[in-house]
């Protein structure tokens, strides 16, 4: 025990004699060990908080959208093959899904649906009034969309039965605009009516409701695209009606409680194939939160396996480096280890001493490497995310260990030369 | 001087070095070498008598090819490699031409360390290695560098080391060679405390017949043979 402490003395020794060489032979070990901490740092605080964003939004969540057709090699009579057409194709008016489908598919599975959530992008635009104005996505929206984007309004009501027959123009906002337009006064906002510019066109709505805004898992691009825009929500038939046109690219189902999301999201598939049958262009997916969730969290994975494959060849090349300088180590400190032989070093403690040497080299680099990596990977994740990072304990002492291997890895073959070393032409050596 | 423990018992020592299969090189062709305890005795000769490999040899750091080898009671031909060391740390205390101090260590650190490979405990080394350090006079000195000292010091601590453990024999390699003649003296004058006040054997290697001629027994070697033993006028230090 004496004899490792003074080699872990005489390895800090040496480091510090040579501090320019030794960080130098470190640089490998730290750049590696810092990109994989950083690189599962950043990805535990993305798939947290995925999973957190993605099932806030409702876990008995099933979507269904349009979806391409994976391409059938066609062959013309010209004999060209046509793999490349359909990755160009437009989806058209006629392959969306229309008001009666859904009606249709809400009647049949009435039993599992809790409520239905159609949402129709109408176009971005802006609130104004005088010199005041806030950008808002005018969206139509069901009143099972509240339920499945799990909304609450802080104030005022969703739209009547009445409003959503007759196509009215009645609007629910987020809180932003009415801190923007109205001071963040809800009952001067309740009932008032914003002029609304979207595109080209001017419309006048009456606000009925107000709700929380809050970053949800799609907020993250509008945040850092669109800074202070929010969703305004009106009657999804006064959309169809703007747009002139009720089709549907894809709706939100919330299934019941005992409801299986995954089969069900099978059945709502087989529901819509006899529509589409003829239809070569698209077809209807429909996948759950659950398997969305599963999904995302095992893409991440692989590329965070990835990645970290790739630091490990860094570390291994920082491995060889510090082989290298080891072996240049010795071959400098040839009298020394002769001198030691000759005053009874016995050849396993000069193996220790190198191997030592080499281990502490590793385990300092390891050491800068891991703060280097929990740094950068929680700074890169607070400003991405927003969120407290989450560094994991596991791959940092994961990290600190394998480092370590490292050492006595590639501090073995130098230290057993040194130790074979003969002691009388290692004395004689200039 | 019969009643006296041999301490290093040479027999017949013979040295063939093979540089290529045909061309063998006879460096000792039968060394018969007897040192008793508390005895200094020195070892002359001119370059390429075989002085170096002989004193390997008493070192073991070095085997004979054949002969006979007692060190304090220990047959060092049947001893296995990996015993040689620990032979070595506690029987032997070597002193070289260059020093040979472990670099960036202090001088108490140095003179620590046979006795780190011996297992003593750190209360028990420093004390004994600070007591070494001041019969050679480097009690001033202990915290310093190799690279702060000069050569007589280095030399000094150099000698506190070889003491560490005890040793049976002191092994001195032409301690004096890379040393002006006062501060070579002042060197020669610390073997000789050792050899007055604590009864050390001590073996020396020299070129030089002024500092042999003041050993108990000055054994002269020519082309790998003893060619004399004569009595040195060792009383009179």
């Amino acid at each position: 025990m004496n004899l490792f402490f003074e080699n872990v003395r005489l390895a800090l020794f040496s480091l510090k004699a040579n501090k320019m060489r030794a960080l130098l032979t470190m640089l490998g070990i730290i750049i590696g060990i810092s990109s994989v901490i950083a690189i599962m740092t950043v990805g535990n605080s993305l798939s947290s908080y995925m999973t957190g964003e993605l099932s806030s939004l409702g876990t008995n969540n099933v979507y269904v959208s349009i979806a391409i057709r994976e391409n059938e090699e066609e062959t013309t009579e010209e004999g060209y093959s046509f793999v490349e057409e359909n990755n160009q194709a437009h989806i058209t008016a006629d392959d969306l899904m229309t008001r009666e489908m859904i009606e249709n598919y809400a009647d049949t599975y009435a039993d599992n649906i809790t409520a239905i959530g159609i949402q129709k992008n109408v176009g971005s635009g802006q609130i104004f009034e005088g010199t005041k104005s806030i950008g808002v996505d005018v969206k139509g929206v069901t009143l099972g969309y509240m339920l499945t984007d799990n909304k609450d309004l802080k104030a005022g009501r969703f739209f009547t039965g009445r409003e959503t027959e007759g196509a009215k123009r009645v609007c629910i906002v987020s809180n932003k605009v009415v801190d923007k337009m109205f001071g963040g006064d809800d009952e001067a906002a309740l009932g008032s009516i914003v002029q609304t510019q979207i595109e080209t066109s001017f419309y006048d709505f009456t606000i009925v409701g107000i709700y929380n805004f809050e970053a949800g898992a799609g907020a993250l691009a509008s945040y850092m695209s669109m800074g202070n825009t929010t969703d305004m929500y009106i009657p999804f038939s006064t959309a169809c009606e703007m747009n002139h046109s009720d089709y549907v690219a894809y709706f939100t189902v919330l299934a019941k409680p005992d409801v299986d999301p995954d089969a069900f999201a099978d059945l709502t598939k087989q529901f819509f194939v006899p529509y589409y049958r003829n239809n070569r262009n698209v077809y209807i997916d429909s996948y759950s939160m659950a398997s969305y969730v599963e999904m995302m969290s095992s893409m991440m994975g692989t590329l965070t396996t990835a990645i970290s494959v790739i630091a490990g060849i860094a570390l291994l090349v920082g491995g060889i480096g510090v082989m290298n300088i080891m072996l240049v180590s010795i071959t400098e400190r040839t009298r020394e280890i002769g001198t030691r032989k000759a005053l009874g070093a016995p050849n396993s403690s000069i193996r220790l001493q190198f191997i030592v040497e080499a281990v502490v080299i590793c385990m300092i680099g390891g050491i800068i490497g891991i703060l280097i990596g929990v740094g950068g990977g929680s700074l890169a994740a607070g400003l991405l995310l927003k969120s407290p990072a989450n560094p994991s304990i596991a791959s940092i002492f994961g990290s600190l260990l394998f480092s370590m291997a490292i050492g006595v890895f590639f501090g073995y073959y130098p230290a057993n030369k040194a130790a074979k070393m003969d002691p009388i032409e290692a004395l004689r050596y200039e | 001087m019969e009643e006296r423990k041999k301490i290093i018992d040479l027999q017949d020592i013979i040295k063939k070095f093979y540089i290529g299969t045909p061309n063998e090189l006879t460096v000792l062709h039968g060394i018969d070498l007897e040192v008793y305890e508390g005895e200094f005795v020195a070892v002359v000769g001119a370059s390429g008598s075989g002085k170096s490999t002989l004193m390997n040899i008493i070192g073991s750091l070095d085997r004979p090819t054949s002969g006979k080898y007692e060190l304090d009671g220990v047959d060092m031909i049947k001893a296995k490699d990996s015993e040689l060391s620990g032979i070595r740390n506690q029987k032997i205390g070597f002193v070289f031409q260059t020093y040979n101090l472990i670099a960036k260590t202090n001088a108490l650190k140095n003179v620590e360390m046979p006795m780190l490979y011996a297992g003593v405990h750190g209360k028990k080394r420093t004390e004994r290695a600070k007591e070494l350090l001041t019969l050679v006079g480097m009690e001033d000195r202990m915290k310093h560098l190799p690279e702060e000292l000069s050569g007589g010091q280095k030399q000094r601590v150099a000698i506190a080391r070889a003491m560490a453990n005890n040793p049976a024999i002191i092994l001195a390699d032409e301690p004096t060679g890379a040393l002006d003649s006062s501060t070579g003296r002042l060197v020669m004058d610390i073997f000789h405390k050792l050899h007055r006040e604590q009864g050390k054997t001590i073996v020396l290697i020299t070129h030089s017949p002024e500092l042999a001629e003041e050993t108990d027994r000055v054994i002269t070697l020519r082309d790998g043979l003893v060619t004399s033993i004569r009595r040195g006028k060792g009383g009179a230090y």
